[in-house]
């Protein structure tokens, strides 16, 4: 961050087109009657986008007028949002992300192309159809390094393949947004690395679930209450799936280190696993009186913890 | 009410009431830079921080109610802890933080020795600087002629620019940027256009906002401060006069809560420049068409031999707009031994009449009153020309909401939006006889509040207009009359109490005015007239003005900071202005001249000190021992204002009094800085008719 101020060099005037004009009428009338200047920051977004991506200083006393501002407060507006650009930008405006995966992955490398291929930063190129500038996080950390250009996205930079594409720019060709390596929105790279079991997707494992409870609540002979435990209700899932209830019975969390551990001594409770329905019911039992039978090998665990992390509740100050 | 326990002490405040303001009623003392009680909360300085208990953090108690607090486990009230070390320790973390772009200028800085950062580090600053990067450093802006801005010193606690938006009603100041680069600045650096704007010097807790024309002027803790009354417009403003030696150094605004609050208008702060340049400080007599200086005797016995010759009834005097009540009794009383009923007071030919009653001629509902209005009429008048502070309790009352203004004559940027309904007494007569649109919100309303510039007063209908704006103040009870004249001039109606009127046969201004109409006339300070060839004129004044000019005899007289004197202001609030150095060179408080001058007439006044001359004033008019009360009018008086008819009205449109709000009075054209800003006004006027 650092100092903004308006261009040395404004135009003259300033006039919204008559399209934009009926669109910032619009947008206005979203308010109701003396909230006008809600609108301000889609009105100075138009100027800027109408004004070859920068706002000027007659935008603002246009955008002011029209709202019914007074001119600082609009000016208030524009300096403070750093995406009211307020010194004139190429027609290809880079916002390179400098914020640390971006980094960790090449930032300043591709800041070195910026420097080379357009200029210093926050300058028009020579030619005046680019300028740079580097950027906060823009949220699309898993395909670092990345810049925007205008309202698009490029992912997945090398400084070959950035350089390649601003010189496309350039030269005015087609680019494509979006990852340079050819990989899906953000997928892994080298493809999937999780949920790679065939088996979650061919309904042999959670199909044939959906299918026994589908079973088991077709008859309808059957009294409910019989088919009700059949399937793990919300209520009785695996205890540290529930911490809320845990908590309202004065238990600690189960850490995912303990419960792992509690998973790895009695492996064939995991229901993920077993797909046997007797298994279910008495393991589901065990999770809630776990705190009255500390014997078995999930609770053994979950009592220590206990023991360690319980404080006795504070007595209230005597006051 | 709520109960609360303030370090300990159970105490009662308003439910809506900060923790701020609770912890002041009791007794606990917070620190504080952005909170203002007169400005809306901000809550960005942080400096306010107290210990709640039960709260997991410090909370800043500017911007909590204690209504937003929830009581103890047991029901006991809440309790705030301001003098725990948690608070200590949380203000010194503020306080670092806002000392580390902060710089070390106080030696230099303006504000040094009545700053409140300066005092509030003696309390929570840290000897030591724990930030070792580079400082902050911003460029200085130009807010105008009267502000004198220090960037670098902003602490960004956002008054100047709440004060600028909420009580001086212009939006100029904002805040550009975000975090760290935060400037305080007006847009492009534009002049500031307010006639509050020197507020602001006060309201910056740092030396950021500075007075420019004191700029190195003088420290603090050498000025003597005098307690004293403005008289720059009619409301009797309350102020501080700061003099070093012979010299005064600023005007700083005293708090008073009846009428100007906390703030001043520039005229009344930046005026004293003013005090020191074009002064009479020498008796002077015409010779052969020149001035010369001459003695005390030889002006007197000037006069004498003029006096000699002519007869009373065709000797008059005129009272200007800044004269004190004593000199004024004084002149009265002078005049009434020569037996010359030619006297008056209303240079500017205002149609208002103490024979009518106190409250035909008083803003009536008090200027506090105000705030209780539910429906104004303003008419003939800019009040932000004419009375600036009252402009700013008019647009607090429009702030407050459930009010209808509307003005009757000139158009004008009056900070709040009014109706406007007309120009004239046309419009007037309209709303008077119920056929307009805005008679029917006057009767309607409960506390009507006319508001009646001189404006309106001054010309030939002015009688008739002051009848029908008694008619349309509506019934006046002994708890509301709406009935408000509002002067311009801090003599008038002192002068008006006093009845220095034409008595019966007698001249007023006009007819004096008129060629031929008098020998020998004697200005008490009145500078806004023209003397035509004719009559020996004697000036009794301060400054090288009009009058002065104009003069066959000069009597230099005192300005309201070198006399003790009574002003009555537009309310009838007897106040006493007190002296803050003493007139310069040969120069005289002016009842003293006066009485000199009787005894060299042969009409020797009957008091030798001031108190004497007060005695002798209060026997006679029993209301001036009140000193800083209102002797409330008569009722009955604007009941039959309302109901006499008093001539026809005229045609013409009301033109406001005040065409240059810095060079009403001589005081204000002998200074530069007023000069300055009128130049800077009427550029902007221009600019303003090009566009």
């Amino acid at each position: 961050m650092s100092v903004r101020r308006l261009a040395e060099q404004q135009p003259e005037s300033f006039a919204f087109t008559p399209d934009n004009i009926a669109w910032a009428n619009t947008q206005i009338a979203k308010y109701p009657e003396g909230r006008q200047a809600s609108a301000v920051i889609p009105l100075l977004w138009k100027a800027q986008e109408q004004h070859g991506g920068w706002l000027p200083e007659p935008a603002i006393r246009v955008v002011a007028d029209m709202l019914g501002m007074a001119f600082i407060r609009v000016l208030e507006v524009a300096t403070f949002y750093t995406m009211f650009n307020l010194e004139p930008v190429g027609r290809h405006l880079v916002q390179l992300c400098g914020t640390t995966p971006c980094m960790l992955r090449g930032a300043n490398e591709l800041k070195d192309v910026c420097r080379k291929v357009i200029g210093p930063e926050k300058t028009l190129s020579a030619d005046g159809t680019m300028s740079w500038l580097e950027v906060e996080c823009l949220g699309a950390c898993a395909n670092a390094p990345m810049v925007q250009i205008n309202y698009d996205y490029y992912e997945d930079l090398t400084p070959e393949s950035f350089e390649a594409m601003l010189n496309d720019l350039r030269a005015g060709k087609d680019v494509t947004p979006g990852s340079q390596t050819g990989r899906a929105a953000s997928c892994p790279s080298g493809g999937p690395t999780s949920l790679t079991d065939e088996t979650l997707f061919d309904g042999s494992v959670i199909g044939a679930w959906r299918k026994r409870f589908d079973e088991a609540k077709a008859p309808e002979q059957a009294p409910t209450e019989a088919a009700k435990p059949e399937a793990p209700s919300p209520g009785e899932k695996l205890a540290a799936d529930n911490p809320g209830e845990r908590a309202a019975k004065g238990k600690p969390a189960i850490k995912p280190a303990d419960q792992a551990a509690a998973e790895r001594s009695v492996p064939a409770s995991d229901p993920a696993t077993s797909p046997d329905p007797k298994r279910v019911k008495p393991r589901a039992v065990k999770a809630k009186t776990s705190a009255s039978a500390p014997g078995n090998g999930l609770n053994a665990v979950d009592g220590q913890d206990n023991v360690k992390k319980t404080r006795a509740p504070k007595a209230p100050k005597g006051e | 009410m709520a109960k609360i326990i303030i370090d300990g002490l159970e105490i009662e405040v308003p439910a809506e009431a900060t923790l701020l303001q609770a912890c002041e009623a009791g007794g606990a003392e917070v620190p504080r830079f952005c909170f203002h009680e007169r400005l809306s909360i901000a809550g960005n300085c942080r400096m306010c921080l107290v210990e709640v208990k039960g709260a997991p953090k410090p909370v800043a108690s500017c911007a909590m109610a204690v209504k937003d607090l929830r009581p103890g486990p047991n029901g006991e009230p809440p309790a705030v802890i301001t003098r725990s070390k948690t608070v200590k320790k949380a203000r010194e973390g503020v306080m670092e933080f806002l000392l580390i772009n902060h710089p070390l200028d106080c030696p230099i800085c303006d504000q040094g020795g009545e700053c409140d950062l300066q005092d509030q580090a003696m309390a929570y600053g840290v000897d030591k600087n724990r930030f070792s990067e580079n400082k902050r450093a911003v460029e200085d802006k130009y807010i105008g002629p009267l502000v004198k801005t220090s960037m670098n010193r902003c602490i960004h606690c956002t008054r100047c620019v709440r004060f600028a938006t909420e009580v001086a009603g212009v939006s100029e100041l904002g805040a550009i940027g975000r975090g760290e680069d935060m400037e305080i600045t007006t847009y492009l650096e534009s002049a500031m256009s307010s006639e509050l704007q020197g507020n602001v010097i006060d309201l910056c807790p740092v030396g950021a906002l500075t007075s420019k024309p004191y700029a190195f002027q003088a420290r603090p803790w050498e000025l003597a401060k005098t307690e004293s009354i403005d008289v720059m417009d009619a409301l009797g403003s309350a102020i501080r006069v700061d003099s070093r030696g012979r010299e005064v150094m600023r005007v700083l605004p005293r708090l008073n809560e009846e009428i100007n609050e906390e703030w001043i208008s520039d005229k009344t702060r930046f005026i004293w420049d003013g005090l020191k340049s074009q002064r009479l400080d020498r008796p002077y007599v015409r010779e052969r068409g020149k001035l010369r200086p001459a003695t005390w005797t030889e002006a007197f016995e000037v006069i004498a031999k003029r006096m000699k010759k002519a007869q009373p009834e065709r000797v008059g005097a005129i009272v200007g707009d800044l004269a004190a009540v004593e000199e004024i009794f004084a002149l009265k009383n002078l005049m009434g031994r020569i037996g010359s009923p030619n006297i008056d007071c209303r240079q500017d030919g205002a149609r208002l009449d103490p024979s009518r009653g106190r409250a035909s001629y008083l803003f009536n509902p008090t200027i506090a009153g105000v705030e209780q209005a539910d429906a104004i009429l303003i008419i003939g008048s800019n009040p932000r020309l004419e009375a600036p502070v009252l402009n700013a309790r008019l647009r607090k009352r429009w702030r407050m909401g459930n009010v209808r203004i509307a003005v009757v004559g000139e158009h004008a940027d009056l900070t709040y939006t009014y109706d406007y309904l007309g120009a004239g007494p046309d419009t007037l007569s309209e709303i008077a006889e119920g056929s307009h649109s805005f008679s029917e919100v006057l009767r309607g309303a409960a506390r009507p509040l006319v508001i009646v510039g001189q404006g309106a007063l001054a010309r030939e209908d002015g009688q008739a207009i002051l009848s029908l704006a008694a008619r349309l103040a509506g019934n006046v009870t002994a708890e509301w009359n709406g009935l408000s004249i509002l002067h311009t001039a801090a003599s008038r109606v002192g002068a008006l109490d006093l009845g220095f009127v034409p008595a019966k046969g007698g001249k007023d201004v006009a007819a004096m005015l008129a060629p031929g109409a008098l020998d020998v006339l004697f200005l008490l300070g009145a500078d806004e007239i023209d003397v035509p060839a004719g009559p020996f004129v004697i000036y009794q004044g301060t400054h090288g003005d009009r009058g002065a000019h104009r003069a066959d005899v000069i009597l230099p007289g005192a300005t309201y900071t070198e006399k003790s004197g009574l002003y009555v202001n537009t309310e009838g609030r007897v106040q006493q202005a007190n002296r803050a150095i003493f007139p310069p060179g040969e120069a005289r408080e002016d009842w003293a001249i006066l009485r000199a001058l009787s005894a060299v007439l042969g009409h020797t006044l009957p008091y030798d000190s001031l108190v004497q001359v007060r005695q002798a004033l209060v026997d006679a008019y029993p209301h001036f021992a009140g000193v800083d009360e209102i002797a409330a009018g008569d009722t009955a008086g604007v009941s039959k204002l309302a109901q006499g008819r008093a001539g026809k009205l005229g045609k013409a449109t009301f033109a406001n009094v005040i065409r240059d709000f810095y060079l009403t009075n001589p005081i204000a054209r002998a200074s530069k800085i007023m000069a300055d800003c009128s130049a800077l006004a009427a550029s902007r006027a221009g600019q303003q008719a090009a566009e």
